[in-house]
């Protein structure tokens, strides 16, 4: 970016595109210029472990996936018009080394920065030897190793001598938690989380003879089931070892490395390692910062993005939002979350202007090719040399041609590059093909693709086929070339036998009604339902309380120290006075119909039942405190709960002014046998809380009691300042009981001391446990909805990464508590995603529907009813033909094409479009018999 | 029948395309080595899987039906 400019709703950006040397639309990304190219380079995605060459892709997802010429290594700018080999040898003569800089300017109305995180370089202040030792390498180098694209083909070895490791240790919080120059005084967030799984994978790798070993100060596994997982590593055998590192030393001239370690117990140990991966923390780069200087947006002490609690996306600046690792340390789903968030922000500052820029596409008419022979085209495809180098094409195109009803075939290099797609569309015009087979890689990601293609053609796209001998043939069988190229004629002959008998469908439209049901009151649901109406949409609250707020009503302050009261009472107006918002309090749900862009939910308020008619449903239904019937709660009013003690604080409680000795226990509930989820929360709110104590009365004692402190993130700071302030940490042995008891005046907690190994005992005047936010023990949401549940109790998003907000039933989405436990930023963040997921159903008027669904053919139905018995998805119906006839109906929008109806229908009147028994058994046929 | 003269089977395999067509693909991203000897058809679910399927496999004949889901 050279300048910005403006302000939000109409900013100016001029960017200087850096010159490719390679024509994207031209390339095919065939990897011969690669191969021909004479000049070997460092490569930067493998972490300095590999080579590549000085024409390149960065790696093989890169999206657009074409070549890019490093000018700063490449021959012919080095040496002043020399070499140009790639050039020579590129099939399209995509290399065009007269390529030069271009200025672009931008007009936005908003700008949404994710320009990511570095990791720590271990190399700056090397106290772990990672200068000296190859086998000393950090967490992204390992994830190289590890990887079946990285510099070892996917084959775990050492980089010094190739030798696989029989032992590997991992050292957490490298450059994170420490206050030595070059390194972050924060908690990285994700170091604890990755380090198990690259255990786990390292395991498998080994089939388990590998030792591993990870050297942590606390296990902070917060996200939601990372301590499940942190549970099953420890099943797996990876040791936890809690310990201070005093030395890491090269062990003789073995290529081992000695660490030399101070346990918990106070032991000073050694034990010799294959393989040392530091597990190293992430930051802002130079760039980023300076970038965000340009746009004139605040950074925090450490360069992060500020944003408060409350818009956790919002920049400094109007029409700016940040999210993802700029914004501080997190993993990928809490990434992807902000990233929604971030849509839903910019579509509401930007609301006016939907739609203002769209342009339509044009799909040419389709011809109708019912009663024609079919005319089929094979193209097969090379993939570079995914397919070719194990598969010979030729001999696959050569018998495709030997195929009934077979009119062309042809090979393509890349049959998904965008000149090969125009290409195809030409030969079915030319050839008058009906119907067309790709013989490439997996219909699951290019299916879709294809079906374009052949449409851009005028072609039904369910008159289209693919043959996957990438991942069925060449990969797997990449031994046996012969077999493997048998074995592709077999699949292109099963899947020309299939597409002759394939019938045109459509996919059916239905409206939208584009209006929102949120369930739930609490911030995560009114968040979503504030930003759906400033968008434009009409939104229902329904709230099953007297009142707005949720848990949040609970909360004296956030960790940064934000006032939750006085931000509900805001948030709370402005959703109720809002014209786009209809709060129903007191309200329940009782009956839920219909499916995404169409539901109708029958709801009763006060007692009074009503119908709303809404396009999407999001589920906020929120979590609670656990109330323990453990530690006296109950029956000593000095034993509290977090929110209590919370309680106590908003109200300004003036005997807290008077209180002696104050001890908090954490996972009170949590991380137990029948519970084994952490809350996440609880160790920042106790911090947070120990602090307010001392601010009230300096002089009382404040002690907490816990098993790993989860101040994760920068919630880091919150815990030094605790420290430094006099609060004392203890570390108890969750193994031996710890106990409450009460005499006269005193209550006393009696526990064994981690590091002391001995009993200890405190005396409390008051005492607060950090106990578990668990989910309502009903949920008939779960029901009504057809939503799946986790065994904690907690709603099952479609994607644990990718898709962290939505359901996989359609135009359902998910936020807050009810999803997972998380602190008023996270669930704010997510609700404002929800929103923006919801409005990608809302901004349109119709849905297409699949076309892929069953269907009944009413004059073999009998009205027996086992179709909509088996359907998971109540898509059958039994509709009267009139005089009580019953036949059975599929309501198409709700059928997910699995076919289960065809299957239980005795009388064959149930059948799935695109799935019939004619058409599966003839690929049955054509498979065993040539 | 290869040109070993070993026996080899003849597989069918039906795979629900959400969860274990997805497990073929990543055996082949992963990839894992398996014999050639299995043909994948692609069903929408497993339960679109009749048994009239796997007895007419037999019939034409496949040594082995495995229905996956």
């Amino acid at each position: 970016m050279e300048s910005f400019s403006g302000e939000a709703g109409n900013f100016e950006v001029k960017i200087r595109q850096h010159p490719r040397y390679v024509d994207i639309d031209k390339c095919i990304a065939c990897g011969l210029c690669a191969e021909k190219c004479p000049k070997k380079v460092t490569n930067e995605y493998d972490a300095g472990m590999g080579k590549r060459k000085a024409i390149y892709v960065k790696y093989a997802q890169a999206v657009p996936l074409k070549y890019v010429i490093d000018s700063e290594n490449c021959i012919y700018f080095v040496k002043k018009g020399r070499c140009k080999a790639c050039e020579k040898h590129c099939p399209t003569g995509a290399v065009n080394f007269a390529d030069e800089e271009k200025e672009l300017s931008i007009n936005v109305g908003a700008v949404v920065l994710a320009s990511g995180c570095e990791v720590f370089d271990p190399a700056i202040r090397d106290i772990y030897g990672y200068n000296r030792s190859p086998n000393v390498v950090t967490s992204l180098e390992f994830e190289r190793i590890l990887s079946a694209t990285g510099p070892y083909g996917g084959h775990l070895v050492r980089p010094s001598d190739g030798k696989e490791p029989e032992r590997i240790a991992w050292l957490q919080c490298v450059g994170s938690r420490d206050l030595h120059g070059g390194a972050k005084p924060y908690c990285s967030a994700v170091c604890c989380t990755y380090a198990i799984k690259e255990a786990i994978v390292a395991k498998e790798h080994m089939k388990d003879s590998l030792d591993t070993a990870i050297f942590y100060i606390d296990m902070r596994t917060h996200g939601k089931d990372f301590e499940s997982y942190y549970h099953r590593a420890e099943d797996a055998g990876v040791r936890f070892i809690k310990s201070k590192i005093s030395t890491i030393a090269p062990a003789a001239d073995s290529g081992n490395l000695l660490i030399r370690y101070t346990d918990e117990a106070g032991r000073r140990l050694e034990e010799e390692f294959d393989i040392v991966v530091l597990s190293v923390g992430l930051g802002v780069s130079k760039e980023a910062a300076d970038l965000a200087d340009k746009l004139a947006i605040e950074l925090d002490q450490y360069n992060f993005a500020s944003a408060t609690s409350f818009e956790p996306v919002q920049s400094s600046r109007p029409g700016i939002f940040v999210c993802g690792a700029f914004q501080g340390p997190k993993d990928i789903p809490q990434s992807v979350i902000e990233s929604s968030a971030c849509a839903a922000a910019v579509e509401a500052s930007l609301a006016e202007s939907r739609f203002s820029l769209t342009q339509t596409k044009e799909i040419p008419e389709e011809i109708d090719v019912s009663g024609e022979t079919p005319r089929i085209g094979v193209f097969v495809c090379h993939c570079g040399t995914n397919i070719a180098g194990v598969v010979d094409v030729a001999a696959v195109a050569e018998y495709a041609r030997t195929l009934p009803e077979v009119a062309h075939v042809e090979e393509n290099l890349f049959s998904c590059s965008q000149d090969t797609q125009e290409k195809i569309t030409q030969v079915i015009k030319e050839q008058r093909l009906n119907r067309v087979v790709v013989a490439a890689c997996t219909p699951r990601t290019h299916e879709p693709l294809f079906q374009e293609t052949v449409s851009n053609a005028g072609i039904n796209k369910y008159l289209f086929e693919m043959s996957n001998i990438r991942n069925q043939c060449s990969w797997v069988h990449s031994g046996d070339p012969e077999a493997a190229t048998e074995k592709s004629k077999d699949l292109v002959r099963m899947a020309v036998a299939r597409v002759a008998l394939l019938e045109p469908l459509s996919d059916p439209e239905v409206e939208v009604d584009r209006a929102a049901l949120v369930i739930g009151g609490g911030v995560s649901g009114m968040a979503a339902a504030k930003n759906l109406a400033e968008q434009g949409y009409h939104t229902h609250l329904i709230e099953k309380s007297d009142v707005l707020g949720g848990q949040a009503r609970n909360l004296y302050a956030t960790w940064l120290g934000e006032d939750v009261q006085q931000y509900l009472a805001g948030l709370i107006q402005e959703v109720q006075a809002h014209e786009n918002i209809d709060v129903y309090l007191n309200s329940e749900l009782q009956e839920v119909n219909g499916f995404v862009g169409n539901f109708k939910t029958t709801i009763v308020s006060n007692g009074k039942e009503q119908v709303l008619e809404h396009g999407v449903t999001i589920v906020a239904t929120g979590a609670s405190e656990l109330k323990p019937d453990q530690y006296l709660y109950g029956e000593d009013p000095r034993v509290l709960t977090g929110l209590e003690l919370d309680r106590k604080f908003i109200d300004n409680d003036l005997s807290l002014k008077e209180t002696g000795s104050a001890v908090f226990i954490q996972c009170v509930g949590s991380r137990i046998p029948e519970r084994p989820y952490c809350s996440k929360v609880c160790c920042t709110h106790s911090v947070k809380s120990a602090l307010k104590l001392k601010e009230i009365n300096p002089e009382m004692d404040v002690f907490i009691v816990y098993r790993d402190l989860r101040t994760y993130g920068l919630r880091e700071d919150l815990y030094r300042e605790a420290r430094d302030k006099g609060i004392i940490f203890v570390r108890y042995d969750f193994d031996k009981d710890l106990k409450v008891a009460k005499d006269e005046n005193d209550l006393t907690v009696r526990f064994t001391g981690y590091v002391l190994q001995r009993e200890m005992e405190i005396r409390a005047d008051l005492l607060v446990l950090a106990t578990a936010i668990v989910p309502p023990k009903e949920n008939p949401l779960a029901q009504l909805f057809r939503l799946p549940v986790n065994d904690d109790g907690f709603f099952v998003e479609a994607h644990v990464k990718l898709r962290p907000i939505d359901f996989a039933a359609d135009g359902v989405f998910v936020c807050g508590l009810a999803h997972s436990p998380k602190p008023i930023d996270e669930a704010i963040a997510q609700g404002l995603g929800a929103a923006a997921r919801a409005a990608t159903v809302l901004a349109k008027e119709k849905i297409e529907v699949e076309g892929v669904v069953s269907t009944v053919d009413q004059s073999l139905c009998r009205g027996c009813g086992q179709c909509v018995e088996v359907c998971p998805y109540g898509a059958p119906e039994l509709v009267d033909i009139g005089e009580g006839v019953l036949v059975s109906q599929i309501q198409e929008v709700l059928c997910k094409g699995c076919g289960a109806c065809a299957v239980a229908c005795p009388t064959g009147a149930a059948a799935i479009r695109h799935f019939t028994d004619h058409e599966v058994l003839t690929m049955v046929e054509a498979a065993l018999c040539e | 029948m290869p040109m070993s003269g070993k026996f080899e089977p003849k597989i069918i395999a039906f795979c629900c395309n959400w969860c274990a067509y997805a497990g073929a693909d990543l055996a082949g991203v992963s990839r894992l080595q398996y014999p050639p000897s299995i043909r994948v058809i692609r069903v929408m679910c497993s339960g679109r899987v009749s048994p009239d399927f796997i007895l007419k496999a037999f019939q034409l004949g496949a040594d082995g039906v495995l229905v996956s889901g």
